[in-house]
């Protein structure tokens, strides 16, 4: 199922990139004239002013239902969803327990539906498995809005918030081609997630696609499976198969923890590594410039968070307001871009621990 | 007392113990299971209203709970018999995934839709057949054997699905597990005809009989002239049967077969045959106290998400449930330190 979506996303990345990018100006003036929370930590941006989407109206209950936060970016979502609803007076969120157990979240779909809440903020365990559910609460008009990991039916969600595999690969692709340069003979290497899924599969095309733009390949690849662990094992075993690298992409922050542990018990340190997902700590050693790490990609934890912005928009029946449409677009796929020690500034703040 | 010397169900069975208020073993037990149960419904009802008390939520629970009641069914039936089973979620995620397989939708097409279900329970008993045949005749121990298939179906399931969800695309099957005959949805009818023949099965037959036997005292069921192999590996390819069934179960709320199907099932149906008061040492089973044990724990999930508590409270208050259960079936059950029925 993975290359019609790869294909759907690409053709849709203009539009959703602008829609993103209100989404998160939406977001930054969510509380300028004065809500009860007064100035967050997230409030940095400041620019902006006179959304009218920042004033309260009707009140809307949202249920939202996640994976087991077995993972740095998973947890970081249900709290960055939490943090952000609270932000707003007239929502009111209801958290169900994180599960990986596909029956115990369709339940909890099932109970927010009895419940007659206004929308639903859902990022299933499995698309395909909470469909059926999904469309029984459209049909009992509830707004559903799909994050993440996608429905196998476009009718079980009024909006799908995405975020940008493919995208990623090629940020981390053109990055590495700026630092390698016109070296023909430079040994690129990854160290992707969890092989089989088609969200890694788009990664690694990505990334492949980008490096032959200027005429680079992945020379060893290697696959782990999105734990700390995983990521040491797989990353010892390069680095034990690839005696001289000269960049490295390393699909996901929360496993880099255990990339970099194998790194530095191998006492290596001649190459370029780029992360993915965009971790606090990853983004802290961008900073501090003394580290392998010299840049990551950003997969947005925030994407629940700008779910739940969506879900009201569309219960009180607002739009988006920097653009012109009238209603709020059915897909917002967010942009993966690069962080480096140049703009980590502006990223830190809603980045995620692992 | 053995339970092999008194194999008949004590529900009618009153021990005489002046001075004190008891109750006969197997309804004492159950009496404080409803109770805890009938005070998480009154925590329901004070906490969240009509919400609760909607007829479509306890639909919602009972949906939720009929999964996990069928596996939980074929569970009681191994821990009675003294072992365990720990492939039961593995087995669900194998017989999901083997049943959704493009082959078996071609042939469930083609034929009947019965197909997927029958391929769904075969591939259990035949997982339950390799589990009782190394516990009962390659002398492995059940902890171990099972073990092994719970990592091994997984890992076939992985296989054969190349762990992508595999949408299940044959109507009828669909179409029958999404009516609801006599207004409850006919997974919650299929949970309940299992619990009723499992009842039946355990309480009311030779084969119920020989399981308390076997599980209270292997050595005194051989010298009795019970086969102690064949019915270890009967209760093994029950279990594995009940499993998937289960699967096929998955696959009716989910539309998909997935290698994920049933991820920590086995903790989850332990967790309710054992609060429902079967020994996990064996010897002693009830399947209403499983049913009750399936039916709380469901309604304690359809509590916290109809009260919004925090993720990380759920998992302490669950804890606290189980030993609360525990200790009231203590409280009223007749056992003055003594392993009678």
């Amino acid at each position: 199922m993975s290359a019609p979506m790869t294909l759907r996303r690409r053709l849709l990345v203009g539009v959703a990139g602008l829609a993103a990018v209100a989404t998160f100006t939406a977001g930054c003036t969510s509380n300028e004239p004065p809500p009860e929370e007064g100035g967050t930590s997230e409030d940095t941006g400041g620019g902006g002013g006179g959304n009218p989407n920042a004033e309260a109206g009707e009140t809307v209950v949202i249920g939202f239902s996640a994976p087991a936060a077995d993972h740095g970016w998973m947890g970081a979502i249900t709290s960055a969803a939490e943090e952000h609803a609270a932000e707003y007076s007239d929502v009111e969120l209801r958290v169900a327990e994180g599960t990986n157990d596909v029956n115990l979240q369709i339940s909890q779909v099932e109970t927010f539906i009895n419940d007659g809440v206004d929308a639903i903020v859902l990022l299933p365990f499995d698309g395909a498995a909470l469909t059926e559910v999904a469309l029984r609460a459209m049909e009992a008009g509830i707004v559903v809005v799909n994050v993440d990991r996608e429905f196998s039916d476009p009718n079980a969600a009024r909006v799908t918030v995405l975020g940008d595999n493919y995208g990623m690969g090629v940020s981390a692709g053109q990055y590495i081609c700026e630092q390698v340069g016109d070296n023909p003979d430079a040994v690129v290497a990854e160290i992707a997630g969890i092989d089989s899924l088609p969200l890694t599969q788009d990664r690694s095309q990505g990334f492949s696609d980008a490096l032959a733009e200027c005429g680079q390949t992945v020379d060893n690849r290697v696959a782990a499976d999105f734990t700390i662990q995983g990521g040491e094992a797989a990353a010892s075993n390069l680095l034990q198969a690839a005696p001289q690298i000269d960049a490295l992409w390393n699909h996901d922050d929360d496993q880099g923890v255990g990339v970099l542990a194998a790194i530095e018990a191998a006492g290596r340190d001649e190459f370029v590594m780029v992360g993915g997902a965009g971790s606090a700590n990853m983004m802290e050693l961008i900073a501090s410039g003394d580290s392998v790490v010299q840049a990551t990609v950003i997969y947005p934890a925030t994407q629940a968070a700008d779910g739940i912005a969506l879900a009201r928009l569309v219960v009180q029946q607002r739009a988006l307001a920097d653009l012109v449409e009238v209603e709020v677009p059915r897909l917002v796929q967010l942009y993966a871009p690069v962080v480096t020690s140049e703009n980590v500034e502006q990223y830190l703040p809603t980045a995620f621990q692992s | 007392m053995s339970a092999f010397t008194d194999p008949a169900p004590p529900a009618e069975t009153i021990h005489e113990r002046p001075g004190r208020f008891t109750l006969p073993g197997s309804l004492a037990r159950n009496l404080g299971l409803v109770i805890a149960l009938l005070v998480l419904c009154a925590v329901g009802w004070f906490t969240a209203d009509v919400r609760f008390l909607d007829g479509d939520n306890f639909v919602t629970i009972l949906r939720f709970a009929s999964v996990i009641g069928v596996v939980s069914v074929g569970m009681t039936f191994v821990i009675t018999g003294g072992g365990i089973d720990l492939s039961v979620g593995s087995v669900l995620g194998l017989a999901s995934v083997w049943a959704s397989t493009i082959a078996t939708q071609t042939i469930a097409g083609d034929v009947h839709w019965l197909v997927v279900v029958f391929t769904a329970c075969a591939v259990g008993a035949a997982c339950g057949l390799v589990s009782g045949i190394l516990v009962a005749y390659g002398k492995v121990v059940a902890f171990i054997a099972t073990l092994a298939m719970m990592v091994a179906a997984r890992g076939l399931a992985e296989i054969i699905s190349k762990k992508r969800s595999q949408i299940l695309d044959v109507p009828p099957f669909t179409d029958f597990f999404q009516a609801r005959p006599l207004g409850l949805p006919t997974l919650v009818w299929v949970f309940l005809i299992v619990a009723a023949a499992g009842w039946v099965l355990l309480n009311r037959t030779t084969f119920g009989r020989r399981t308390i036997a076997v599980g209270g005292n292997v050595e005194a069921a051989r010298l009795a002239g019970i086969r102690v192999r064949t019915h270890t590996v009967a209760l093994y390819v029950l279990c594995g049967f009940c499993s998937g069934l289960a699967g096929a179960m998955m696959i009716a709320r989910t539309t998909v077969g997935s290698s994920t199907h049933g991820s920590l099932y086995e903790l989850d149906a332990i967790a309710a045959v054992v609060v429902g008061g079967t020994l996990l040492i064996g010897g002693r089973g009830t399947i209403v106290g499983t049913v009750l044990g399936v039916l709380i724990f469901s309604t304690l999930n359809n509590i916290f998400t109809l009260n919004n508590l925090s993720i990380s409270a759920q998992a302490i208050v669950k804890g606290a449930i189980i030993v609360i259960a525990v200790l009231l079936q203590q409280r009223f059950a007749n056992r003055p330190g003594s392993s009678s029925p």
